[in-house]
C-alpha cells in the first residue's frame, strides 16, 4: 500500500481541485493506475511525458496527472500528438482517447497516425458510448445495444478498433480490458517503450451511460460479463468456431518493428546536410 | 515552382524574382519558422510545395503533410506547444475547416500563424479565381467570443513582411495571427528584397524565468501575455481549451471566467497601436479617400494617382491590419473627408466595419465585385469622380 | 542599378496552351527584366485546371516606375502561340501595339501587320525538342523587344536553369534571335516609345 501512495504522491498533481470526475465503477481510473505504473516503471522523467486527450470522460483523466498535459478538441488528439512529437521527438507522446472521440469524429485521423507510423503511444478507453454527454451510441456500441440515441436498438454495425488498426498498418496492437490489469500493465509498458506508433485499446464500464441502459443491474456485472466474455488470444482458437465470434480476444495481435515517422524524418534532414557539405 | 536556393543560412540581403505565395515561404523562415504542416489546397499549394523542400534542409525544420484541415491545425498548435514557431496556409474551404482549432489556439493562446490564400466561395467556388470573401469568417469564425489579429498584404514584398509581422505578433501577444492573401497577391510574381536577418527585428516567445514549482501558467499581469515554455522543458502544466483558471485547471467558477476572458481582450486591445498597419497615400489634403486592402488597394492606389490628374482631391488608406479594426486611423479621415470609398471583392465585409464607425460624419460608398475578377482602376475611378 | 530605358508602363502578354511552356517563359524574362535589368516587373497568370492543353497565359507589367496595378488593361505587345489565344486577346491589344505569333500554329492573323516565326517548327526540325519552343521565342523576343538586352536574359537562364538543361535552352534562345534577326532585320528602329 506505501509504494501506491508513494505513486499517487509522486505523478498527480497536488494543486489540482479534486474530487475527480468519473463516476464510481468507472474503468477509466484503473487504466490511468496502470498507465502511471508503466511510466515508473520504465523510469521515465515527468518531464518527459506528454499526455494528451480528447474530449470526454477519458480526455479529463489528463489533468489530474503530472505530466506535460494538452486537452484537446474532440477527436483531434492525435493531430496534436503527430504535431508535438515531429516538433520533439526526445517527449514521449501519450495519447488517450475515448471510442467516440479516437473512431467516431477522430475516425480519419486514427487511421492516419496509424497509417504514417508517428511515435504515440494511443490509449483508446473503449466503453462502447459517450459517456459523458449522456449515453448516445458510438461507432463501437453493439449491434442491438441501447442508447439514448437507439433506444430501440443500435441498427448500424460497430467498429473493431483492434481490426481497424491492424488494416491501417499498426505496428503494435493490443487489447486488454480493465479487469485483466497484469496484462494491461505489460501492454501499456510495452506499448511505452516501443518506436512508432502504439495502439492500446482497453475495454472500460460505463454503468452510468452503458450499463443501466443494457440490462447491467450493477457495476459489478459489468465486470463479470467482461471476465466470462474475454479470452486470451491464444485461447481462442481452441474453442469451437460458433464461440470464437462471441468472445472478445484480448493480449497481442501484432508486434512488428518498422521505422517510425520521425525516425525516417531524420534519416532524411541527415541526408540532406550530408549532401550540402 | 520553387526558386532554387543553394543556401540556406544566406544573411546578408538578397533579391528575388518570386510568387507572393514564394515570399510567403521567405518571410516565414526569416522569422524562424521551423514547422510546417498543412493540407495542398488550390490556390495556396506552392507554399506547402516551398516548405516541403527548405525545411527538411534547416536544422531542426520539419514539414509535414497532414490528412485534412483540421489535422493541420492541430499539429501546429501541437508544435508550438512543443516550442516551434508554426504556421499553416491554406483557402476558403480549408480554412472553414481550420475553424475549430482558431478557438483553441485562442483560448489556449498558442502562436502560430495561418495564411489563408482567398478565392471564390463559397463552397468549393472559383478554386483559381481571387475573392476577398473571408474577411469576417477570419473575424468571427470560430464559435465563441475571442480576439484575434487578422493581417492582408497586397503586393510581394508586403507578403514578406506581413508574414514576419504575423510571426511576431503572434509570439508577441500569444495569439493566432491569419494573414489574408487573395490569389493575385499569391500568384504574381515581383522582385522582393530578402532583409538581412541580423538587422531586421524577430521577435520570439518570452519563457518563464522563475523556478518551476512558482510558475503559474496563466497568470494574470500588467501585459495580459503570460510567458510560455515548451513541453518538456521542466514545466509541467495543463492545457485546455475549456475555461480555464490560472493554473490552468478547467473552472465554471465565474469570477475565474470572468478574468480570463477579460484579460485575453485585454491583451490585443491594450497594445492596439502595436498591431494597427496602416498605409497612406495622399492622404494630407484628400477630400476623398478610398479604404481598400489586398490586391484591390493596388488598383485603388492607381485610381488615385489617376484622379489627382484630373483634378480630384483624392487619397488612399491601405489597411494591414484588418481586425483588430483600425478605427483610430479611419475615423480620421471620415471626420476629414467628404467622401469614403470602399472597393472590395465581396458584398460589403470591411465597408461594413467602415459604415460601423462612421456614425453619420461622412458618406461612404460601396464598391462591391464578386466575378472572380479584381476590381480594376477605372472602376474605383469612376465612382472617385462621382464621389 | 538604373534600367537603360525609361518605360512608363509596358503590358506584355504571352498566351497559348498549357504545355507550351509560357509560364516558365514569362518566369525567366521576369526574372531577367526585374533581377538583371533593374526594371519593375509584376508578372501575372491565368491557367485551367488541365496541366496540359488548356488556355495558358502569362501577363508582364514592366516599367521605370513602382506598379500598382498588376494586370494588363491595353496590351503593348501580344504574342500568341495558339489560334485561340490570338482571337480571344487580339482586341486587348492597344492602337498600335504590336503582336508576334508562332505562325506554324497562327494561321489566320485578325491583321496583316504582325511579326510572325515558326517557334514551334523551328525546336521540333531544328533542335529536335519540340519543348524548346519556348526559349526560341525568348530569344526572338530578344532581338525585337529593345529592353529585352540577350545578356540578361542569358544570365536569368542560367541563374533559374540546373546545367543539365541550360545548353540546349542557350541553343534554342540563339536560334531565336538568329532566326527574328534575318527575317526582321531592322526591327529595332520601328520603336519610338514605352
Amino acid at each position: 500500500m506505501a509504494e501506491v501512495t508513494q505513486l499517487i504522491h509522486h505523478y498527480l498533481r497536488h494543486n489540482k481541485r479534486f474530487p475527480h470526475v468519473l463516476c464510481p465503477g468507472c474503468g477509466h481510473g484503473i487504466v490511468l493506475g496502470s498507465l502511471v505504473r508503466s511510466v515508473h516503471q520504465l523510469g521515465l522523467t515527468k518531464d518527459e511525458v506528454v499526455l494528451v486527450a480528447g474530449i470526454g470522460c477519458s480526455g479529463r483523466i489528463a489533468v489530474y496527472v503530472d505530466f506535460n498535459t494538452v486537452h484537446t478538441t474532440h477527436g483531434r488528439t492525435l493531430t496534436f500528438a503527430t504535431g508535438i512529437k515531429m516538433a520533439n521527438p526526445r517527449l514521449k507522446v501519450i495519447a488517450v482517447m475515448g471510442d467516440g472521440d479516437a473512431l467516431s469524429i477522430g475516425g480519419n485521423h486514427f487511421l492516419h497516425a496509424a497509417r504514417r507510423n508517428i511515435g504515440v503511444t494511443a490509449l483508446i478507453l473503449n466503453n462502447n458510448i459517450y459517456g459523458m454527454t449522456g449515453g448516445q451510441s458510438s461507432s463501437t456500441t453493439a449491434e442491438n445495444c441501447y442508447s439514448t440515441t437507439s433506444p430501440y436498438g443500435q441498427q448500424e454495425q460497430s467498429f473493431d478498433i483492434v481490426e481497424l488498426a491492424k488494416a491501417a498498418g499498426a505496428p503494435y496492437v493490443a487489447r486488454s480490458t480493465v479487469l485483466h490489469v497484469k496484462l494491461l500493465d505489460r501492454i501499456i509498458t510495452t506499448a511505452l517503450a516501443r518506436p512508432g506508433f502504439n495502439l492500446v485499446e482497453v475495454l472500460t464500464p460505463c454503468h452510468t451511460q452503458f450499463g443501466r441502459k443494457n440490462k447491467f443491474k450493477t457495476t459489478v456485472d459489468m465486470y463479470k460479463w467482461y471476465k466470462k466474455n474475454a479470452i486470451p488470444l491464444d485461447s481462442l482458437s481452441k474453442l469451437p468456431q460458433e464461440e470464437q465470434n462471441q468472445r472478445t480476444p484480448i493480449g497481442i495481435f501484432v508486434e512488428e518493428n518498422r521505422p517510425s515517422l520521425e525516425e525516417r524524418y531524420a534519416a532524411i534532414t541527415c541526408r540532406l546536410e550530408e549532401a550540402s557539405k | 515552382m520553387p526558386t532554387k536556393v543553394k543556401k540556406n543560412h544566406r544573411k546578408e540581403e538578397r533579391s528575388l524574382f518570386a510568387l507572393g505565395n514564394e515570399a510567403v515561404v521567405e518571410g516565414a523562415l526569416l522569422a524562424g519558422c521551423s514547422f510546417f504542416a498543412g493540407y495542398p489546397i488550390t490556390p495556396s499549394t506552392e507554399i506547402a510545395e516551398i516548405m516541403a523542400e527548405r525545411l527538411p534542409r534547416l536544422p531542426d525544420g520539419v514539414f509535414i503533410q497532414m490528412e485534412d484541415e483540421i489535422a493541420s491545425l492541430g499539429a501546429v498548435i501541437g508544435a508550438s506547444l512543443a516550442g516551434r514557431k508554426s504556421m499553416t496556409a491554406t483557402s476558403g474551404p480549408g480554412f472553414s475547416l481550420m475553424q475549430e482549432h482558431i478557438g483553441y489556439a485562442s483560448m489556449t493562446e498558442v502562436p502560430l500563424v495561418i495564411v489563408n490564400v482567398m478565392r471564390g466561395g463559397p463552397s468549393t467556388g472559383l478554386p483559381t479565381s481571387p475573392a476577398q470573401g473571408d474577411v469576417q469568417q477570419a473575424r468571427w469564425g470560430t464559435h465563441g467570443d475571442h480576439p484575434i489579429i487578422v493581417l492582408s498584404a497586397s503586393n510581394v514584398q508586403e507578403c514578406l513582411d506581413m508574414t514576419v509581422r504575423a510571426f511576431n505578433l503572434s509570439e508577441k501577444y500569444r495569439s493566432p495571427v491569419i494573414l489574408l492573401l487573395d490569389e493575385i497577391t499569391a500568384h504574381t510574381r515581383e522582385k522582393i528584397q530578402i532583409p538581412n536577418r541580423e538587422t531586421y527585428e524577430i521577435f520570439s516567445r518570452i519563457k518563464p524565468s522563475m523556478p518551476p514549482e512558482w510558475f503559474v501558467p496563466y497568470e494574470e499581469s500588467m501585459r495580459g501575455v503570460p510567458p510560455m515554455p515548451a513541453l518538456g522543458e521542466g514545466y509541467r502544466f495543463h492545457v485546455t481549451g475549456l475555461t480555464h483558471d490560472v493554473n490552468g485547471y478547467p473552472t465554471s467558477r465565474p469570477e475565474e471566467v470572468e478574468k480570463l476572458m477579460q484579460r485575453l481582450f485585454r491583451k490585443i486591445d491594450q497594445f492596439f497601436y502595436d498591431i494597427q498597419i496602416i498605409e497612406e497615400t495622399a492622404c494630407e489634403d484628400a477630400e476623398v479617400v478610398v479604404i481598400a486592402y489586398g490586391c484591390v488597394a493596388r488598383s485603388a492606389h492607381l485610381a488615385v494617382l489617376q484622379a489627382r490628374e484630373l483634378g480630384t482631391r483624392a487619397g488612399l488608406l491601405k489597411l494591414k491590419t484588418l481586425f483588430p479594426f483600425p478605427r483610430p486611423a479611419v475615423e480620421r479621415f471620415i471626420r476629414q473627408c467628404r467622401a469614403v470609398i470602399v472597393p472590395e471583392m465581396n458584398m460589403g465585409q470591411m465597408s461594413r466595419e467602415v459604415k460601423r464607425v462612421n456614425n453619420g460624419l461622412s458618406s461612404v460608398r460601396t464598391l462591391n465585385r464578386i466575378d472572380g475578377q479584381i476590381i480594376t482602376p477605372a472602376e474605383i475611378l469612376k465612382v472617385l469622380q462621382k464621389a | 542599378m538604373k534600367p537603360p530605358y525609361e518605360i512608363q508602363r509596358f503590358e506584355l502578354r504571352l498566351s497559348g496552351l498549357g504545355g507550351q511552356g509560357i509560364l516558365t517563359l514569362g518566369k525567366v524574362l521576369g526574372a531577367g527584366l526585374a533581377l538583371e535589368e533593374g526594371y519593375f516587373v509584376a508578372q501575372t497568370q491565368s491557367y485551367g485546371p488541365e496541366a496540359r492543353g488548356g488556355a495558358s497565359r502569362s501577363d508582364l507589367v514592366i516599367s521605370s516606375q513602382p506598379i500598382s496595378y498588376p494586370k494588363p488593361e491595353q496590351l503593348d505587345l501580344l504574342v500568341a502561340l495558339s489560334q485561340e489565344a490570338c482571337n480571344q486577346y487580339y482586341r486587348h491589344l492597344k492602337q498600335g501595339g504590336y503582336l508576334l505569333v508562332d505562325d506554324s500554329l497562327v494561321k489566320q492573323t485578325p491583321t496583316n501587320i504582325y511579326w510572325g516565326l515558326p517557334f514551334t517548327t523551328l525546336a521540333k526540325e531544328k533542335l529536335g525538342m519540340v519543348q524548346a519552343a519556348n526559349m526560341v521565342l525568348l530569344g526572338a523576343l530578344a532581338h525585337l523587344v529593345p529592353f529585352v538586352v540577350p545578356r540578361a536574359m542569358k544570365k536569368g537562364l542560367e541563374t533559374s536553369l540546373s546545367p543539365k538543361f541550360l545548353e540546349s535552352n542557350l541553343k534554342a534562345f540563339q536560334l531565336g534571335m538568329t532566326q527574328a534577326k534575318k527575317k526582321y532585320p531592322n526591327v529595332q528602329t520601328q520603336w519610338t516609345s514605352f
